[in-house]
């Protein structure tokens, strides 16, 4: 590893800003997700709209007594399933708990709001200012229009058809073409920073009692309150859902390299001709 | 074998992680380094919210019909159910402390004076929301009547509920504190009325305090003081009230 073949060439891929802010939003992300399932277990209920129709919720988790026995339910619209031991009824089999998420999802694993709202929203300002230093670095270094923003040719159809079918099939890029992101990535990037994460922010703050007199149109941008709620919580799984497959692709298209490359910020690329 | 094996130990480490964030949020120098974040917040919301900007209000359409009630609602202090069962006609509504003429208010006074009426979304720090209409007296106005004292800088509000009947150490009563911004906010009423009814025990009868632009637990039920003060670390545990005593934030705007 440490004596490059002639084959493979190292490109500096990552500026320190880019890097830097890559793994403080992790850790923000990872005490966010997890504060935030504690503040969802203090009423583990879903609406739309500004109030909470507490007969009629669009999703919920709780316990409920079914021929004599405690079972954990999770209803979602009109559906309902048993979820005994991970949503709604959770814990050690002789003290099982009504919850919505189960202690190991939770910051901290036993119940405690004030805690998770500590928690929540002092890593909601580490993730606000580390986003606002992640973005002022990378517009002023150009990495935004460079090397985020698909190329032309990136997104003709045939191309973007090509990427969808290497991706299925696993393979990735070599030689002079790995020197970009291809163009799935660029636009799940660019999909990630300008809206998913904005909207997990926005609606947060729709949340916010204050910020709602002196914005009262941010609520209502989502639909109310509640659904601003509802967005927040299903924000947060498309957030999770996106770091899966990222680091699903991290582990398929070399983990040593995208992990170093993401420290050091050298990545390697491999000419076409190597054996791989 | 070696799959479970490393299961085994991946659930150990993961088991360990947990442990130590549990550590971590009972530690009191953890908790009061995230802290720093509430006054972060309240600083920027006082900046970028207009002192007098109002709380969103709603139609008559839109009231819920379900408004939960949280905390105590159905007070057993002995003084209380005397209260109740005498219709609230010896319920006095104190207004001391720091202030120029202590008042003493009953409900046929309160009732006498300046109102609002305003149809406003309650935000539960639990999480939900219900809309209710609310009619009170208007605080600021009464303030001014009582004459605030110079040093006086929030104002405590003293309930009849107690709600943590074990605390050994005397903070079982519910009691809340607001600073002066609030005080004055034109929505800030002493309501006496829910959806044009009087209002009910389980929400705070005769009367409570809406601080329409904080969470719900701000909203102090069954008020039967009002004190100014030029610092609130003397009542309770010290952090302004029954729920900030037990961990939540004096400022409840987010």
């Amino acid at each position: 590893m440490s004596d490059p073949t002639p084959a493979q060439v190292l490109v500096y891929r990552h500026a320190v800003v880019t890097r830097v802010t890559h793994w403080i939003n992790l850790l923000a992300l990872i005490v966010l997700l997890l504060s935030g399932l504690q503040i969802f277990n203090a009423h583990p209920a879903l609406y739309w709209g500004d109030v909470s129709r507490f007969a009629e919720p669009w999703a919920a988790m709780q316990a409920k007594d079914v021929d004599g026995a405690r079972v954990g339910v999770t209803k979602v619209g009109s559906l309902a399933f048993e979820t005994t031991g991970l949503f709604g009824l959770s814990g050690k089999p002789q003290a099982m708990e009504a919850r919505g998420f189960p202690a190991w999802a939770t910051l901290p694993t036993y119940r405690d709001l004030g805690a998770g709202r500590r928690w929540h929203f002092f890593f909601a300002w580490l993730f606000v200012l580390n986003g606002l230093v992640y973005l002022t670095g990378n517009l002023v270094n150009g990495h935004l229009k460079r090397d985020l923003l698909p190329d032309r040719d990136q997104l003709k159809p045939r191309h973007l058809w090509h990427e969808i079918a290497d991706h299925a099939r696993l393979r990735f890029p070599k030689g002079e073409e790995a020197r970009r992101y291809n163009a799935l990535q660029k636009l799940t990037y660019l999909a990630v920073i300008f809206l998913l994460l904005p909207a997990m922010v926005l609606t947060g703050l729709s949340m916010s009692p204050g910020m709602n007199a002196a914005l009262p149109w941010l609520p209502e941008l989502f639909g109310g309150r509640q659904s601003a709620r509802t967005l927040h919580f299903i924000s947060a799984g498309l957030i999770v859902a996106f770091v899966a497959v990222h680091v699903l692709m991290v582990l398929v298209s070399g983990p040593i390299n995208s992990l170093k490359s993401m420290i050091t910020g050298r990545f390697a690329i491999r000419n076409e001709g190597a054996s791989s | 074998m070696t799959v479970s094996r490393r299961n085994g130990l991946l659930l150990g480490a993961a088991g360990l992680l947990l442990g130590a964030c549990d550590k971590l949020s009972m530690n009191p120098g953890v908790q009061r380094g995230l802290s720093a974040a509430e006054g972060l917040t309240r600083r920027v919301q006082r900046l970028v919210i207009d002192r007098n900007a109002l709380a969103q209000e709603f139609t008559p359409a839109e009231i819920s019909p379900d408004f939960r009630a949280n905390g105590s609602i159905g007070p057993s202090d002995p003084d209380y159910r005397a209260l109740v069962k005498g219709g609230f006609t010896d319920w006095r509504l104190a207004v001391d402390g720091l202030v120029e003429r202590p008042l003493s208010l009953s409900l046929d006074e309160l009732r006498a004076q300046p109102a609002r009426t305003q149809i406003t979304r309650h935000d539960c720090v639990e999480g939900w929301s219900s809309i209710g209409k609310w009619t009170g007296a208007k605080l600021g106005p009464l303030l001014d009547r009582a004459g605030l004292k110079p040093e006086a800088r929030y104002l405590v509000f003293h309930c009849a509920d107690t709600l943590d009947p074990n605390a050994t150490d005397g903070a079982n009563k519910y009691y809340e504190s607001i600073d002066l911004v609030d005080a004055y906010h034109p929505q800030t009423i002493l309501a006496y009325a829910m959806n044009d009814r009087a209002l009910p025990v389980k929400h705070g009868a005769p009367c409570r305090v809406r601080i329409e632009r904080q969470l719900g637990y701000k909203h102090a039920k069954y008020l039967m003081r009002i004190e100014a003060v030029a610092d609130y670390a003397g009542f309770g545990r010290g952090k302004g009230g029954f729920w900030e005593d037990r961990g939540y934030e004096w400022y409840a705007g987010i």
